[in-house]
Formats: C-alpha cells, sequence, structure tokens
C-alpha cells in the first residue's frame, strides 16, 4: 500500500533502489566488502609490519650523517694543514669539525638510539654479539668506535692546539690526535652510510627496491650536513664551498635518479603518496635549491636549505617505509618483478 | 592422522627436543571449523595479553592479523569459488558459487629467518628443533626484527601491555616442548586442523592431503611452502585453497639479507667518493 506522506515516499525510493541495484549506498552506511571482499590480499590487511620506529630514528640519522662525514672534514683539514702549514685556517675547521663530530655522534646519536628502543635500559645488549649480516649490529658497532675514536681525537686534538703540555708529551699527543682523527674519520664515512644499508635490507618494499640509492643519499646529504653547518658556524671557506657544491650535485642527480627509478605498484609509497613528497621536497632543497643559492653566493641561505633538505628527506624515507609495509599490494607486486 | 586418539602426535608425549629432531606445523584448512581454540589456548598457556575487543566486520574474524599479542590468528576468508565437489544448495551452483575457509595462521619459524638474521642482540636464536625463538629477557626492543620479517609476524608489543617494549612472537610452545608436549594449540585443535610432528613426516602428510583434496574436487588446492626462495622453507607449513595472496601470505618471500650486498656496495662506495671530494676540497680550494 503507498501512501502519499513524504516520508514513507522516501521509505518506497529506498525499496525501489534495493531492488534495482542491489544495494543502497547512504550517510553513515558502510555497504563496502561483504559478502565477498573485494580489498587486496587479506582484508586489505599489511603484510609484512611497518616500521615501529618514531621522530628519534629520522633525527639520529640527520646527526649521525653530520657526525661521521665531520670527521672526514677533520681529517682533511689536518692533512692539508700538515702539507702546508700556512693554511692555519684549517686548524680552526679541525678543531670545529672533531667538535661537531663528538657532540653529534657520541653524544645526540646514542640518546636518541636508546630512546627509540623499547627497552632502554637493556641497550647494552646490542655488543653482547658482532652479526655481519645484521646491519643494526654493525651500526651499533660502528657508532660504539666511531664514538671511542672521536672523542679521545678530540681531547688530544684540543690540549696540542692549546700547548697544554710541554715537550715529548704534546708530540705523543699530536700523533695520538692523528690516529684517533683518521680511526674516526673511517668509522664516520660508514656511521653517514650504513642507515641506507640500515633500511635498504628490509622486506620494506619502497626502501629494499632502492637500496643501492639508499646510502649514496645519506652519506651525501651527511657529508653537506657536516660542511653546511661549519659554514654556519662562520667558517666560510673555498673547501668548504666546494663539499657544497658536490653533495648538492650528487643529491640532484638522485633526484633525478629516484623520478625515474619507478617500479609501478612497488614502490607507490613514495610517487603516489603524500609522505613521498617529503622526500622530494628535500632532494629539491638540498639538491637543486642549494646548488642555485651557492652560485649567487648565498652560502648561508644554501647550507640552511641543504641542513632542512636533509632532515626533511629522512622524515620523508621513514614515513614512506610506514605507508609501504601497510599496502599489501606493494609486497605482492615487489614479489612479482 | 585423526581417530588415531592419544596415539596422535598432537596428543602423545614426545622427545623432539633432547632428540634434537626438526619438528613442524602443519595447517590444513580443509577440516578447520574456526573453532579458535588454538587462538584460546596460546593466550592462556603463553600469558598473551588480550589486544583489544574491536569488531572488524571482515567475516568472524576480529584479531585481524599476527602481532605481539597475536601469535596463533585464525583467518575467514569468504571467497566466489566453490569448495571442492561439494553442493550445499543454491548458494553452490556454478553462477552463484561460495566458499567459507578458515586457516589458523602462525610463525612460519623459517629456515632461513630475516628477524633472527636481523636482531642485533641475539635475543633471537634457533632451537634444537628448528624453531626460531626470541629470548624476552634479552630483547632490547630495537625494532629491526619488525621490518625485517618477509611475513609480517614478530612485532614490538607497545605500552601500557604487559611486558611492553620488546618483540614477541610464536614460541613454537619451546618450553612444553622441552618438557616432552605438544604445543598449546596442536594440543586443543578438535580436527587436527593443526598438526604437530617431525617435519619431514609433515611433509610427506601435506603432500599427500593436496592429492587427496585434488581428487574430491579441490583443484586449487596446494602446499604453501616457499622453498624456492631465499627463505628455504617454513616449518609451519600450510595447505592452502586459492592463491597465497588472499590468506596475506607472500607469494615469493625473501629473506632481507639477500639486499645486503648491493646496499654494502653502494654505502663503501659513497664513502670513498666522499673521502676523495673531502680531500679534493683541501687539497686544491685551499
Amino acid at each position: 500500500m503507498t501512501s502519499n506522506s513524504p516520508s514513507e515516499k522516501r521509505l518506497e525510493e529506498l525499496r525501489e533502489q534495493a531492488w534495482k541495484d542491489g544495494v543502497v549506498p547512504g550517510k553513515g552506511v558502510d555497504v563496502a566488502g561483504g559478502p565477498i571482499p573485494r580489498k587486496p590480499g587479506y582484508y586489505g590487511q599489511p603484510v609484512v609490519k611497518p616500521p615501529v620506529w618514531t621522530w628519534e630514528i629520522p633525527l639520529y640519522f640527520f646527526f649521525g650523517g653530520i657526525a661521521g662525514m665531520s670527521a672526514v672534514i677533520a681529517s682533511g683539514a689536518i692533512i692539508f694543514h700538515h702539507v702546508d702549514p700556512s693554511l692555519a685556517t684549517n686548524v680552526g675547521v679541525a678543531r670545529a669539525a672533531m667538535w661537531l663530530a663528538a657532540i653529534a655522534g657520541a653524544v645526540l646519536s646514542p640518546v636518541l638510539l636508546i630512546m627509540d628502543l623499547g627497552r632502554p635500559r637493556l641497550f647494552l645488549n646490542m655488543l653482547r654479539v658482532f652479526k655481519h649480516r645484521s646491519a643494526m649490529s654493525m651500526g651499533a658497532w660502528i657508532l660504539s668506535l666511531f664514538g671511542a675514536c672521536a672523542v679521545p681525537g678530540l681531547i688530544a686534538l684540543e690540549l696540542h692546539t692549546q700547548q697544554i703540555f710541554p715537550g715529548t708529551f704534546d708530540q705523543l699527543l699530536r700523533v695520538a690526535a692523528g690516529i684517533f682523527i683518521f680511526g674516526s674519520a673511517i668509522f664516520g664515512t660508514l656511521l653517514a652510510t650504513y642507515t641506507g644499508v640500515l633500511i635498504g635490507a628490509t622486506a620494506i618494499p619502497a626502501w629494499f627496491l632502492h637500496r643501492t640509492l639508499l646510502p649514496i643519499h645519506f652519506g651525501t646529504a651527511g657529508l653537506g650536513s657536516a660542511a653546511a653547518v661549519l659554514e654556519l658556524l662562520g667558517y666560510r671557506i673555498p673547501a668548504l664551498n666546494f663539499l657544497g657544491f658536490y653533495a648538492a650535485g650528487v643529491e640532484s642527480a638522485l633526484l633525478v635518479w629516484l623520478s625515474v627509478d619507478k617500479h609501478g605498484a612497488a614502490d607507490r609509497a613514495i610517487h603516489e603518496h603524500g609522505s613521498g613528497w617529503l622526500i622530494r621536497i628535500g632532494e629539491i632543497l638540498n639538491g637543486p635549491l642549494a646548488i642555485v643559492l651557492r652560485l649567487f653566493g648565498q652560502v648561508p641561505l644554501a647550507a640552511l636549505s641543504f641542513l632542512i633538505g636533509a632532515l626533511v628527506s629522512r622524515v620523508g624515507w621513514i614515513a614512506v617505509g610506514k605507508v609501504s609495509g601497510s599496502d599489501p599490494e606493494s609486497v605482492f607486486a615487489a614479489e612479482r618483478y | 592422522m585423526i581417530g588415531e586418539g592419544i596415539q596422535s602426535t598432537n596428543q602423545r608425549k614426545h622427545s623432539y627436543v633432547r632428540d634434537k629432531v626438526e619438528v613442524g606445523f602443519f595447517t590444513d584448512p580443509s577440516v578447520c571449523i574456526g573453532c579458535k581454540a588454538c587462538e584460546v589456548a596460546c593466550k592462556e598457556w603463553n600469558h598473551v595479553p588480550d589486544d583489544g575487543f574491536t569488531w572488524s566486520g571482515n567475516s568472524y574474524d576480529n584479531t585481524g592479523h599476527l602481532g605481539a599479542s597475536t601469535w596463533r590468528h585464525v583467518m575467514f576468508l569468504e571467497q566466489d569459488r566453490q569448495k571442492g565437489n561439494q553442493v550445499a544448495g543454491p548458494m553452490s551452483l556454478d553462477d552463484d558459487p561460495f566458499r567459507w575457509v578458515f586457516l589458523s595462521d602462525v610463525c612460519k619459524h623459517c629456515e632461513e629467518a630475516g628477524c633472527l638474521e636481523a636482531c642485533p642482540t641475539g635475543s633471537i636464536v634457533r632451537t634444537e628443533v628448528g624453531s626460531v625463538l626470541v629470548q624476552n629477557d634479552v630483547c632490547n626492543g630495537c625494532g629491526y626484527c619488525v621490518v625485517s620479517c618477509p611475513f609480517g609476524v614478530i612485532d614490538r608489543r607497545p605500552e601500557p601491555l604487559h611486558d611492553a617494549g620488546g618483540a614477541f612472537k610464536c614460541t613454537f610452545c619451546y618450553d612444553r616442548q622441552k618438557s616432552g608436549l605438544v604445543p598449546a594449540c596442536a594440543k586443543v585443535c578438535p580436527t587436527e586442523s593443526i598438526v604437530f610432528g617431525r617435519l619431514d613426516d609433515l611433509r610427506a602428510r601435506g603432500a599427500e592431503r593436496v592429492q587427496q583434496l585434488k581428487q574430491n574436487g579441490y583443484n586449487d588446492a596446494q602446499l604453501y611452502d616457499p622453498t624456492e626462495t631465499s627463505v628455504r622453507g617454513i616449518h609451519a607449513f600450510f595447505l592452502i585453497l586459492g592463491e597465497p595472496e588472499a590468506y596475506g601470505l607472500p607469494p615469493k618471500p625473501q629473506i632481507p639479507t639477500i639486499y645486503l650486498k648491493s646496499a654494502w656496495t653502494s654505502a663503501f662506495a659513497t664513502a670513498i667518493a666522499s673521502i676523495i671530494a673531502t680531500l679534493v676540497a683541501f687539497a686544491f680550494f685551499s
């Protein structure tokens, strides 16, 4: 029986629509899914687990990169001061770089890493074993050895440059400073690059598909950031300017590489999702924009642009990992390759 | 086999740990009734905290997925396919086929285990029976195993749950096995959909079961045991109906250590390039 009242009419319409279309979409009613689920995989559930890491990790990647490459810059400055003693500024650069290496690498980095642990009080368990097949284990050892070189290296360098002890002991300090600083440079290059291996050798598609690019990006961003911090501290020397150009040039090339090297659904988190924009914005800031600013002589702005870019792209890479790890189709697509 | 009573490998005492025999789980959805006794038994025996009571809307599955506090997970698949030669009323006619499949998911205890390789503390170890075990008192919760498992099994337990911060997954009831007991989930399974036993016996049993099902019209029955990939086989393997993707199982799981070589090569190249660039900078631009 039909009624003429509007509310009854509405119900008649709904009945008509249900009969014709088999489904009635409406406000507050989710008709998607049943009875046969159409989401990818098992009800769209993630196949691999997204990373549990929080803000400490991208910040650690940033400071670890600065610390490691600062030690390299310090070594370079010391070598060429030794060759040509007239390069007095090099001593200043070396001292500042070693302070940077020690503060970022032996204080900030371990604190950030320990904060991210689920059970921070057990952090020393990292040094229970040495596993070359675990990038995390290698990283823990690299960071420890870096700290064990950078801190004594800095102390010896300071005592030597301020001539606190006389005679032979000062000569001994000079040798010790050299050995420890070169040691921290070797572990420093690994500290800045291993983080790319760390996330590249995982089950997260957007990460492992770019495992070759990641160490280059993280390491070079570390070198450029270390030079940028020193420039912002007032060391406006041509050597650091050259390193700024070098790092920004490599980062620009990586920006092109990343936009060409697409893997369809497997790494769509980078190319289609918002977090991919963090990576690209970061790469623009520490790539082309840093070069342009440097060409126009805006060194402090170029340094600042590079630093922000290096931080933003690291945040982006972790964010992309979370999106990619939660996407079942990415995992299936990556394995069909 | 069903009907063996206390002689079944799911019920009788064993000495696999002492004898260092490789053991496994064979999980067969064709006899699973979706009772979730395995989930309950696992939680009760292992004192695993609950992980929330929410309605997923996904069939009868309100568990969702394996995780730090979910070590057995019964999946409920609704598929538009016929279940073997079964004819059970109008729903199974050719033009409107439907089947409901239940499968109890669990840690795979890989032959080459991503979590074990990734663990920087040595907390994750291989036991005498070939299973993969997390030593809870050693784990410091770094979270690297979480992204290294190709099956998304292991996870870090969040606050405010009991024993939060560490990584957890199925222990294969190692504590029970040491005492000659069968894992809790297999012990309680009323239809022996979960079978516990020697791995070689189970593999033979699985292959036999696939043949049997195919004769009964289950044309898409297959074993899920990725022996061809770098995972090199799993100790808890499954019989599945249809494609692995529908069960959220990766079709070709790989252990992430295979990516190490190319990533480290790139890292070393970057390290050398950075040193050279720095030397050039100070040599020619001072």
